[in-house]
């Protein structure tokens, strides 16, 4: 054996040996790398853009205004874990707002109020039989979001398995269930596979109501309200809490980097590290072991084990020697269901935008608006997506936090979040161009103008996003914003497939923490903190990470 | 002079933009003066104080002037802390005890010029006062009505109350005070409050009461302000780990029955307790109870799970009583399950295991647990916008 160099030995010895490196600072990376940090583990995370956070990230780009630039809104995001890593003493205070607006083409809107009777009131007004309708839907609704809660801390069961812990798992899943009653029992398997369109038209008979109930079917999937599986999403949409205030929403104070940089700070609190502008080409793999990471730059970091926080398809594909990997799961990781379908839109306001039929002091002004007022133009929507074409008629999730949140915007200003679907990752003519991005941004600002005279001469700046930008910037594989779909195929024990549904990969030492495992997408932190549970438990280390809160 | 006439409650001079606010119409009387529980929703009230503004209408508060050449002698006599020490233009909290050494209530004592006090307290205790002011040349005041005060609390306070016109108030420290003339009077501010959090006090005249929301509320739209009620600001001072007489302990005077006051050291106060300065009344008593030992020991524990543990018993690790939560909430900036409680002697050590009993109810099934409580050393919620001079604007 050729003796090494002294240059080369001298190399060797400076370099760390890590416990655990991570790919990718996004929230779940974090998440996981805090909770190896504190169970005593000497770790690394390494990142490739010269900012932390993923998709969680707050950004100054244009002078004195704050953009949440992917994500915007904050729910989902564990209450175990937020308290566990003490995220509000590292920075972090998300602030709630309720409630959403629906304007209509004829000029009058629905107006979803956070208050009950008010809300009564405003769905009463265009149909009687609705507003009634809606307590049923609600506590529907509510039957689902507890049984899913309890699952979301958890490894899903691997079902083909007769290990104790598995075995144990199925039957708090088969409990679960059937605690539910026959009826539940009966409701929750079609829940879970229906359309919410299909699922809505159980409930209502107005289309405005129905069109704005929807959208949480749909954000974020290729999906369009009448394919199967979209009523989970919503679902997905409705499980999470401030405050334990189950299904609502909250904007994270100073942006959604606000949740990175804290849960950064309580991994640097446990002696945790994060290099950024390490951009990792391929995973180092010995003798069908993952030992550490080659960057781009030639850097080399080693670890006894190594984590991906990115999703499945740009882990298994972009970071690994084909070679190096079961040929099933190149495979499976092709085959993997991960469809742009949204873009988004950051805008710089001059000042606060009037929209018709609502005075600048109603409280619809502080919630989500959207301008898509029934179903049969929200699957038309979907239809320009499959044709390979942003929608013309786009449905749009737009917010203004700066009516919430002090630190976004220059008093008196404000900054407009506009999330649209659809928005392919390709388009029928070819790929993205800046001046399809640019055509694409004018339909959406259009929209929005029909229902507000004046946002088109507020505007100061606007950053327009495609799937092209969100899978170039932030890296998500054709700009999906859940790693993957959402769809029963791709959930629980098949998340991200059958095989690696348990956040260990298929070589010995490498696990994944992203969106693309259970429960998911969404800033919710979850699959960060059950991945390291895993780990921790592969290493015969005591688990570290927070039991979730009973279901009562 | 108090005022009366045949209302049940009192309005405060706010009260006209008040009542316009208030949309819930839920009110409860604080001293007779009809106080809002909430205006429109508890939660952004609440969140108006800890992300924006939150404006709480204080005028019920019971405040004294304290004026005359022994004004200072007297206030020493009747306080725990060296008032010597709080000059003039700065504020100081402080207790005040029975000869017994057991308080009769928590307040903030305002040094407005020199000699001049106002004493600003949750119960009313002008006979505590004129009895304590024998054969002392001092002047005891109420001046409950004759000063309309607004609380102007949360991270926008200071840029609001700028906004306002009110220059260079971002150099006040902390329980510092200032005026500036308004509205052809004048407007008193002082970096007070009881949310814990960056705030102020306002204080003025009645007449110019209206003007003084008026303008504030002008001045505060871009920085987002709010009205506050007083479930709000219940859930603030939790937060912020703060006492309220009448809820975390009994007003000694008004105890019936034996051994239910409590000192300042059994509600963890011994920071007010300032022994070198000479006699206060209660100084002999307390004296004896540090040499010999407290009854309770005041804690603020850290509740598992997000059951607020709103009047339970606290037990040991043998499930054994050994306290009760005085208050408890979820903290939403915080983001822990706070509770106050009072303990006997000698748990709420670090190393006792303590449980909070609670019960709660969901759709007619009542559930009990015991939730496994944490000490809370050091603040439970505390800012750095709280204590920054200058103040920021956000």
């Amino acid at each position: 054996m050729p003796s090494r160099s002294v240059a080369e030995k001298w190399t060797m010895k400076r370099m760390r040996q890590y416990d655990a490196i991570v790919i990718g600072a996004g929230h779940n990376g974090l998440c996981n790398a805090a909770y190896l940090a504190k169970a005593g583990l000497d770790v690394l995370v390494v990142e490739r853009n010269p900012h932390i956070g993923g998709a969680s990230v707050s950004r100054e780009l244009y002078p004195g205004w704050t953009y949440s630039n992917c994500s915007y809104v904050c729910s989902l995001l564990r209450p175990e874990i937020s308290r566990d890593l003490e995220l509000a003493r590292h920075g972090l205070q998300v602030v709630p707002y309720h409630g959403g607006v629906t304007f209509t083409q004829d000029g009058d809107h629905f107006g979803n109020y956070p208050d009950a009777e008010r809300l009564h009131r405003e769905m009463a007004r265009h149909s009687r039989r609705d507003a009634n309708a809606y307590e049923r839907f609600e506590a529907d609704v509510t039957k689902q979001t507890r049984l899913i809660r309890q699952f979301l801390l958890a490894t899903p069961p691997d079902p083909t398995s007769f290990k104790p812990k598995d075995l144990k798992g199925l039957l708090e899943f088969a409990s679960a269930f059937t605690g539910m009653g026959e009826e539940g029992l009966l409701d929750s398997v079609r829940f879970w596979t229906m359309s919410i369109g299909d699922f809505l038209d159980e409930y209502f008979e107005t289309d405005v109501i129905k069109a704005h109930l929807s959208g949480s079917g749909v954000i974020g999937t290729a999906l369009g309200v009448y394919s199967p599986g979209t009523a989970y999403v919503l679902l997905h949409h409705y499980m999470g809490e401030v405050d334990g205030n189950v299904g609502a929403w909250g904007f994270a104070r100073g942006g959604m980097g606000a949740v990175a940089e804290a849960l950064a700070a309580s991994l640097r609190a446990f002696g945790g590290e994060i290099v950024c502008d390490a951009d990792v080409h391929r995973v180092i793999v010995e003798q069908g072991r993952a030992v550490g990471v080659a960057l781009a730059d030639g850097t080399e970091y080693r670890a006894k084990l190594v984590v991906s926080n990115l999703d499945p398809k740009r882990t298994f594909l972009k970071c690994f020697d084909e070679s190096d990997l079961p040929a099933e799961v190149v495979e499976q990781a092709r085959n993997f269901k991960i469809r742009g379908s949204s873009g988004k839109l950051n805008i710089a306001l001059d000042g606060l935008p009037t929209f018709n039929g609502l005075s600048p002091d109603s409280p619809l002004m502080l919630t989500d608006m959207h301008c898509t007022d029934s179903l049969e133009r929200m699957e038309r929507a979907y239809d320009d997506w499959k044709a390979g074409t942003w929608s013309q008629d786009p449905y749009v999730d737009m917010l203004i936090p700066t009516t919430v949140d002090p630190t976004m915007a220059p008093p008196g200003k404000h900054m407009m979040t506009v999330f649209v679907q659809y928005c392919p990752p390709t388009l029928a003519q070819g790929p993205w161009t800046p001046q399809a991005r640019d055509a694409f941004g004018q339909t959406v600002i259009d929209q929005l103008a029909a229902h507000s005279p004046d946002f088109k001469d507020l505007i100061l700046d606007c950053e327009v996003r495609t799937p092209h930008e969100l899978e170039d910037e932030v890296g998500l594989t054709e700009g999906n914003i859940f790693h993957g779909e959402l769809t029963f195929d791709q959930l629980l024990f098949n998340r991200p497939f059958p095989g690696c549904a348990q956040y260990r990969g298929p070589l010995r030492g490498f696990y994944l923490c992203g969106s693309g495992t259970h429960p998911g997408g969404g800033v919710m932190a979850a699959p960060g903190a059950n991945a390291a549970r895993e780990i921790l438990a592969d290493l015969k280390r005591p688990d570290v990470t927070p039991p979730s809160y009973p279901n009562d | 002079m108090t005022p009366h006439d045949d209302q049940m409650l009192l309005d405060t001079p706010f009260a006209s933009r008040v009542q316009a606010a208030c949309e819930l119409r839920e009110w409860e009387s604080w001293k007779g003066y009809a106080s809002p529980i909430a205006y429109e929703d508890v939660e952004l009230e609440y969140f108006a104080v800890r992300n924006a503004t939150g404006v709480f209408d204080l005028t019920p508060m019971t405040k004294y002037r304290i004026s005359g050449p022994d004004a200072a002698a007297f206030l020493n006599r009747l306080l725990t802390r060296d008032v010597g020490r709080i000059r003039p233009g700065r504020v100081g909290y402080t207790v005040w005890c029975n000869d017994a050494g057991m308080v009769l209530d928590d307040g903030t004592l305002f040094h407005l010029s020199p000699g001049d006090y106002r004493l600003c307290a949750q119960e009313r205790c002008l006979d505590w006062l004129l009895t304590s002011a024998l054969g002392l040349d001092v002047t005891i005041a109420d001046e409950t009505a004759e000063v309309a005060a607004l609380a102007v609390q949360g991270p926008t306070s200071c840029a609001t109350l700028r906004a306002m016109g009110l220059d260079g108030l971002e150099a006040l420290r902390p329980f510092g005070l200032r005026h500036y003339p308004f509205d052809g009077g004048e407007l008193m501010v002082s970096r007070t409050g009881f949310t814990g959090d960056l705030g102020y006090e306002v204080w003025v005249a009645p007449a110019h009461a209206e003007a003084l929301w008026d303008a504030l509320f002008a001045a505060g739209r871009d920085h987002l302000i709010r009205p506050m009620g007083n479930a709000a600001l219940e859930l603030a001072r939790i937060e912020a780990g703060f006492i309220q007489a009448g809820v975390d302990f009994v007003p000694a005077e008004q105890v019936v029955r034996h051994g239910r006051a409590r000192s300042p050291f059994e509600l963890g106060l011994d920071w007010l307790v300032d022994f070198d300065k000479g006699h206060f009344s209660g100084r002999s008593a307390l004296l004896k109870e540090r040499a010999q030992g407290s009854r309770f020991r005041f804690v603020r524990l850290d509740v598992e799970g997000n059951k607020p543990a709103a009047e339970s018993f606290i037990l040991n690790k043998r499930g054994k009583t050994v306290g009760h939560a005085t208050s408890a909430a979820w903290c939403p900036s915080a983001k822990r399950n706070v509770a106050l409680a009072s303990l006997e002697m000698p748990w709420g050590r670090p190393e006792d295991e303590l449980y909070a009993e609670i019960y709660f109810s969901r759709e007619l099934r009542w559930t009990r647990v015991e939730a496994r409580c944490r000490i809370i050393d050091g603040p439970i919620w505390d800012p750095p916008r709280r204590r920054q001079t200058p103040a920021p604007d956000y």
